[in-house]
Order: C-alpha cells, then structure tokens, then sequence
C-alpha cells in the first residue's frame, strides 16, 4: 500500500465529486483527484499523476512516470500486487 | 529507455559514487538514516551500500506504517472484525500482520468478514452497498495516507453515511524521528528524508533536525541515483560543516507540501495525546485521531475495543531493527523462523519493510540488478 504508482489520467468523470478515469499499466479505474485539482491548476486530460490508494497525491511530467513506471515494473512482485489490488478497486 | 537512462546511467552512478568517497573523511564513521521504507527497498535492490565507503553506513529507519503498528493495535482491529454486523476492510498488507492471536487472515479463515480494499474510498463503497451491516475501515500510514482517510470521511459525512467508521491508526513522521535522535543507543550523523510523505507535510517539518539537533538533511527521490544524489548532498554538508534541509526530490516534492492534504488533515484529524509506536513505544502527539467534527465515524467510539498494550514475542527483534540499533540479519530469527511466508514480525510483512527487503534482495549480492545495468 505504500506505493505510489504513475497514472495517465483518461477522462475527468466528475468535478463536483472530484473524480477521474486514469489508466495505470492498462488497469482503468475511478481515482479522486481532490488533492491536486484546484482552481490554481486543474488536471485535465493527458496529464500523468502519481496515485496513492485511489487518490492522486502530485502531478507529474511524462519523463518522470515513465522513469518511474520503468523502476516499478523492476521491483515485480509488489507492483503486480499493488496492480491487483487496484483492479479489484470500484470507487464511485 | 531514453528517461530512465537519466537516473540509471551508470557511469552518472559511479561519478556521484566517487564524488561521495572524495568527501568521506575515512578516519570518520558516518551513520545516515534513511527513514523511508521506500528507500530501504531500493537500497537493497540495488546494492547501493556496495557504491558507498566503508566509513559510510546506512541506518534504516522507522518510516514503514505497517512495521510500526505495535501488536495490540493490530488486536484492537481483530476485536472489531470479529462483531459479526462488521464488515471489516483494509489494505492486503495488514491482512497477515500478526497480531497476539492470529491474523486478520487467519479470523477471516475462521468466518469473520474481512475484506482487502485498494483504497478507503472502496470501503465507503461497500458502506454504501451494504446498508444494514457495520463497515469499518482500518487507516493505516503517515502522512502520505492520511489525506485520503480525511478525503473519504469528508464524503462520508456529506452523504450522511451511517453506517461507515473508522479505526484510526494514521501516525506522523517527525516525532519518531525526534525520539531516535533523543535516544541514546544511536548517534546518527544525516538523514535521507522521505519522499511520499514530503510531497504532502514539504521540508519545512524537518527543519529542526538541522536547528536543534545540528544534522543536515537531504529529501530524497526513489530510483537509485536519487538516493546516491542525497547521499553526496549529506556528505558536502558535513565536509563543509553546515546542517540544512535540502530537497534533492524537488522534481516531485513542494518545499511548502500539499496545502489541501494539509488542509484536510486539519480538519477531519487531531493530534493524540500519545501513541504507541513498535520497538520505540510510547510517543507523544505521534498519531491522529478523528476530530470531535468527525466523532460520530471513530470505530474506536462505535465499538469497544480492549486496548490493551501487547509485548511482541519474545523472540522477535524488530524494535531493535526499526530502531537502527539490529540490522535485519542480527536478529535471532532471521530467515529461520521468521520469513516473508510466515512472518514473526511487521518487518517481514511488507515488502518496505527492512527484513523482507533484505531477505529478498540483500542476501543475493550476486544476482542483484547493479545501477546502470540492462540499459
């Protein structure tokens, strides 16, 4: 759980809730995108996000997701599982 | 890969390595702490000791929530999850952390409805679908965590969900790290700073370890050239003889954090009194409880629970570990009786923590991926 893991964010499927569509390593699932979404700077479509159980705690420039997804699938067993645990998430 | 090539290189790695033993007086020991579970990861994956002096040595640190949770929290849990109207969720790794009698795996074996969730707003979810049953979440984490409990509990109030609570267990990063640098076993030199938890609290918290305790210290990024880039930072702060606070991850972490993770921190959270931390025990304003605005979800109020401080066993040394004092291979079950597939201790839980990053990676020094290689 202590992972933060590199989503592309898909669609914004919700402004008043504050949720999004992201896509991590082809998993698509519902994120909150309350912590990084604000009138100063909005996250739109495109944009990469580092998502921690279900929330996008910062956003990122490509060059740094893929560097990160690179040293996430090198680690394995913990991102495979933290993949897992994602799939299963359904958050409304 | 063209991006990771920038943190991978490894003639990059070698020239940060050689800087770092340049700086190293070699008539000195140096003992810097990473507090990040995060980072013992990828120190051990990589082999970063192998790049560093012998004067240097890494110390690992106390920032892995599932390693801290002292046992009898984790039997306060079970005593909830056991109410049979409970639907009890949580993150998969606490599933098999140990508590005095069992796991929460074990009693979800046994019939009690435990089920894993990938984040809190999924709880909330199953609040939402089972109306008349008890849905309780067990929040674990620092900092990093915590925003997403407060975020979940927002919602939960605004809808007005009845039947959703939560079993706070969110702890904070500083005052473990004032306690080791109060406690005489260790005398500690820098500190690497943790990166997830930065991007939320910023550096500013860390100021007093430089202030008050005269150590510098370096927030620091995951990939391996990160954490040697912080290392050589730490050392030219000692080599020069300053202490400060430098963000060696400011690509990722804002100097001032988050302010609406902070902001709603503040308002779904307060300080408790005093928490107990495994292997460090007792620490003052070290944890959150939910505000008396967000009283009506604490499952601690909703539910007895029996509270009751449990000694880990015997012959399980990970208060010595997480204090820096054992490293992982000193402790007397080791691979032996405690092992990632039945774990004795927290430490051999999660993947951060100390003793599974080091059975799993440490001890193949042949077979592990060096800095640089494969590309």
């Amino acid at each position: 759980m202590c992972l933060a893991i590199p989503g592309r964010i898909e669609e914004i499927l919700d402004e008043d809730l504050q949720l999004a569509k992201a896509n991590v390593s082809g998993v698509r699932r519902t994120i909150n995108i309350g912590l990084v979404h604000d009138e100063d700077e909005k996250i739109e479509v495109g944009d990469w996000v580092l998502i921690h159980v279900g929330f996008a705690m910062s956003k990122i420039d490509e060059a740094e997701a893929v560097t990160q997804l690179k040293a996430l699938e090198e680690i394995g067993e913990a991102y495979e599982q933290e993949l897992r645990e994602l799939s299963v998430s359904r958050i409304e | 890969m063209k991006y990771v090539n920038e943190f991978r290189d490894a003639k990059i790695a070698q020239a940060v390595a050689a800087q770092i033993a340049t700086l190293a007086d070699p008539q000195r020991h140096y003992k810097v702490m990473e507090i990040c579970g995060g980072h013992t990861h990828t120190i051990y994956r990589h082999g970063i000791k192998d790049l560093l002096p012998e004067s240097i040595e890494l110390v690992h640190g106390p920032g892995c929530p599932v390693c801290v949770l002292p046992m009898g929290r984790v039997d306060d849990g079970i005593a909830v999850a056991e109410h049979p109207e409970v639907i009890f969720t949580c993150f998969g790794d606490m599933m098999r952390v140990p508590g005095s009698k069992g796991s929460l795996l074990e009693i979800k074996a046994r019939g009690a409805d435990v089920r894993m969730v990938y984040s809190p707003l999924d709880a909330l979810r199953i609040a939402r679908e089972n109306p008349d049953r008890e849905v309780v979440f067990f929040a674990i984490g620092f900092e990093t965590t915590a925003p997403s409990t407060a975020l979940t509990l927002r919602r939960a109030k605004r809808e007005g969900i009845k039947n959703f609570s939560v079993f706070c267990n969110h702890v904070t990063i500083v005052p473990p790290v004032r306690a080791l640098l109060d406690s005489p076993d260790l005398r500690l030199d820098a500190f690497i700073g943790p990166g997830h938890v930065s991007t939320v609290i910023g550096c500013r918290p860390y100021e007093f370890i430089s202030a008050d305790y005269g150590k510098p210290v370096a927030v620091a990024g995951f990939e391996p050239l990160d954490l040697l880039q912080s290392i050589m930072m730490l050392m030219q702060q000692l080599a020069d003889g300053r202490c400060e606070v430098e963000n060696q991850y400011s690509r990722i972490v804002p100097w001032e954090g988050n302010l609406a993770a902070l902001k709603s921190m503040s308002e779904v959270f307060e300080l408790r009194p005093f928490f107990e931390w495994r292997g460090l025990g007792f620490i003052a304003q070290s944890a959150l409880k939910l505000s008396p605005a967000y009283a009506e979800f604490d499952s601690e109020l909703r539910f007895s629970v029996p509270g009751v401080r449990v000694a880990d066993p015997k012959a399980c040394q990970c208060g010595e570990v997480l204090k820096g004092v054992l490293k992982p291979w000193e402790c007397r079950v080791f691979g032996t009786s405690c092992t990632p597939e039945h774990p004795l201790g927290t430490l051999m839980v999660s993947s951060e923590g100390a003793c599974a990053a080091y059975f799993n990676f440490g001890r193949k020094s042949r077979e592990r991926e060096p800095v640089g290689a494969g590309e």
